[in-house]
């Protein structure tokens, strides 16, 4: 027997909204008291690009969870953790241009033109819009085949996006290596669905 | 409708709010942070996947550390009149990577730092070996004001009162002899104070101790200063207690701080962040506009003033950060591009 039936799934989708939610008003709540720093710039664009990053995971790891607890209703939350995922990346992008480049449009394509870490970004950032795009169940009826091939991009995502990290901080490795580790095996257990 | 405006001078509403109130926000946040967090993970920087479990004040001190007045003999702006960078920030946003590599890290992780005693030494190429206690640091030379800008390689900018004396004033003490080409300096390795010392988790895998270098002239040069307080008190250990390097024209890096050894030598000491990537970070590391950091642009930064995040601005940089009259002159005939 699976725990989430039909019934339950409109609840546990609600929970999934308060839960992805809940962070942006910590954040918000962090600014205003100080709690991130006196400039915290740099805070806010990691914060929500980590965001980002653990939603892209979370949203990976849905059908091998499904499968392995025979949840076959978990499946119908994915598309959900999947636009929120999208939802932090487009903050994530905003905060970089508003509270770093003040806006600076020029400077973002010099800065998009010149920065390898910064291409990697965005090329997740392009992937995981069109994934958005292409969400909605009519344009997946209408993709047909073409569906699957287009959202198997995300595996690229998810592989682009530790790197991106890793290259956008000035020391350390170790987080962006154990996010690289995770999505390696995510993919690794997808390849031996296949054969 | 009501539309809020507000005027730039007007203070906004955390310039005015009272500590205490502050404290209760921050205290509420720490409880909700447990709950929130959990999904994404995500507090400033690196230091994250494992802090969620324990809140945010694993290694924070209970007492704030006490910064006590001191007597200056004047005050002088090298900024342009620009306005100073409120002390909150200079005091919330630091690189010290010994207490961590998120920009909070320090002031939450330095608190209950111990800067008395302190020795610092002066040794090597000169005819008087020097050592210094604690108190000795406040009365090599008169302590003035120094309003200094300060460019960090990551492209933000800030504008800080320095206390403290030109860096030559020391160094004329032990009198260099002809061998003295480069100074070398060392920040305090103590891992039981310095967490980042102790896990290379929290503090970005650096070689310790932190080292840095100037060549003579630069060491000479009467705007490189070691400082000893901000805002004409001591120094908060977050900014480099008890003594600190300030060299206005090189990115904020070489500021080293918390030091223990200056030792002068023959050739070009090695550096802490050129060890670790030398085509990011040169042994010069003078503020360049025209030189990009492999992954940004350094023509242009962000000035932290007294706004609040929502009002970023965006300035030129300036040849050796708008010192170059006083600078550029060391570096003649030298390929910049290639002197990094």
């Amino acid at each position: 027997m699976s725990v989430l039936t039909y019934k339950r799934v409109p609840y546990f989708k609600a929970y999934i909204h308060v839960l992805a939610i809940m962070p942006l008003v910590y954040l918000g709540l962090a600014i205003d008291a100080d709690a991130l720093g006196g400039d915290p710039v740099q805070a806010v664009i990691h914060f929500l690009g980590k965001g980002a990053l653990n939603l892209l995971v979370l949203t990976l790891l849905i059908s091998p969870l499904a499968k392995r607890y025979k949840e076959g209703l978990l499946i119908s939350t994915r598309r959900l953790i999947g636009l929120y995922c999208f939802f932090y990346a487009s903050l994530h992008l905003t905060a970089f241009a508003w509270l770093d480049l003040g806006w600076d449009i020029a400077l973002l394509f010099q800065e998009l033109v010149k920065r390898p870490y910064i291409w990697l970004g965005m090329i997740a950032f392009v992937i995981l819009l069109l994934l958005a795009v292409t969400s909605p169940m009519y344009i997946r009826r209408k993709m047909q085949r073409n569906w699957q091939k287009l959202h198997n991009f995300i595996y690229l995502a998810a592989l682009l996006t530790p790197l991106h990290y890793y290259l956008s901080v000035k020391s350390g490795w170790i987080e962006p290596a154990l996010y690289t580790a995770f999505m390696v095996f995510l993919l690794q257990l997808r390849r031996k669905k296949r054969d | 409708m009501i539309i809020k405006s507000k005027s730039k001078s007007q203070a906004s509403e955390n310039e005015v709010v009272a500590e205490s109130v502050y404290q209760q926000r921050r205290q509420f946040l720490k409880q909700l942070g447990l709950a929130g967090v959990g999904l994404a993970a995500a507090s400033p920087a690196q230091a994250s996947i494992f802090d969620i479990f324990s809140g945010d004040n694993k290694k924070a001190s209970s007492q704030a550390f006490v910064q006590s007045p001191l007597t200056l003999t004047g005050s002088k702006d090298y900024a342009d009149g620009e306005i100073w960078t409120p002390e909150k920030k200079v005091l919330s946003h630091n690189n010290f990577y010994e207490f961590g590599t998120a920009k909070t890290d320090p002031q939450k992780n330095a608190q209950d730092f111990k800067v008395e005693p302190w020795t610092l030494t002066i040794t090597g190429a000169v005819e008087k070996e020097i050592t210094l206690g604690y108190d000795d640091l406040f009365k090599i030379a008169d302590l003035e004001e120094r309003v200094y800008r300060m460019r960090c390689v990551e492209a933000w900018s800030m504008v800080i009162p320095w206390t403290g004396f030109s860096l030559s004033e020391i160094i004329k003490k032990a009198n260099p002899t002809s061998k003295a080409k480069y100074v070398a300096f060392e920040t305090l390795y103590d891992p039981k104070q310095m967490p980042g010392q102790a896990s290379s988790y929290l503090g970005g895998s650096l070689d310790w101790p932190y080292v840095e270098g100037l060549r003579m002239d630069e060491a000479m040069h009467p705007l490189t200063m070691l400082s000893v307080g901000t805002f004409g008190k001591t120094l908060a250990p977050q900014n480099g207690a008890p003594i600190r390097l300030v060299v206005p024209w090189k990115y904020g890096f070489k500021g080293i701080k918390s030091i223990v050894k200056i030792h002068l030598l023959e050739k070009e000491p090695p550096t802490t962040w050129n060890r670790l990537a030398s085509r990011e970070y040169g042994f010069y590391a003078n503020v360049n506009p025209a030189v990009d950091h492999p992954r940004w642009s350094q023509a242009s930064e962000r000035r932290i003033g007294n706004g609040s995040i929502f009002s970023s601005k965006r300035i030129k940089t300036l040849p050796f950060n708008g010192y170059a009259e006083e600078v550029a002159s060391l570096y003649q005939g030298m390929d910049l591009k290639r002197y990094i």
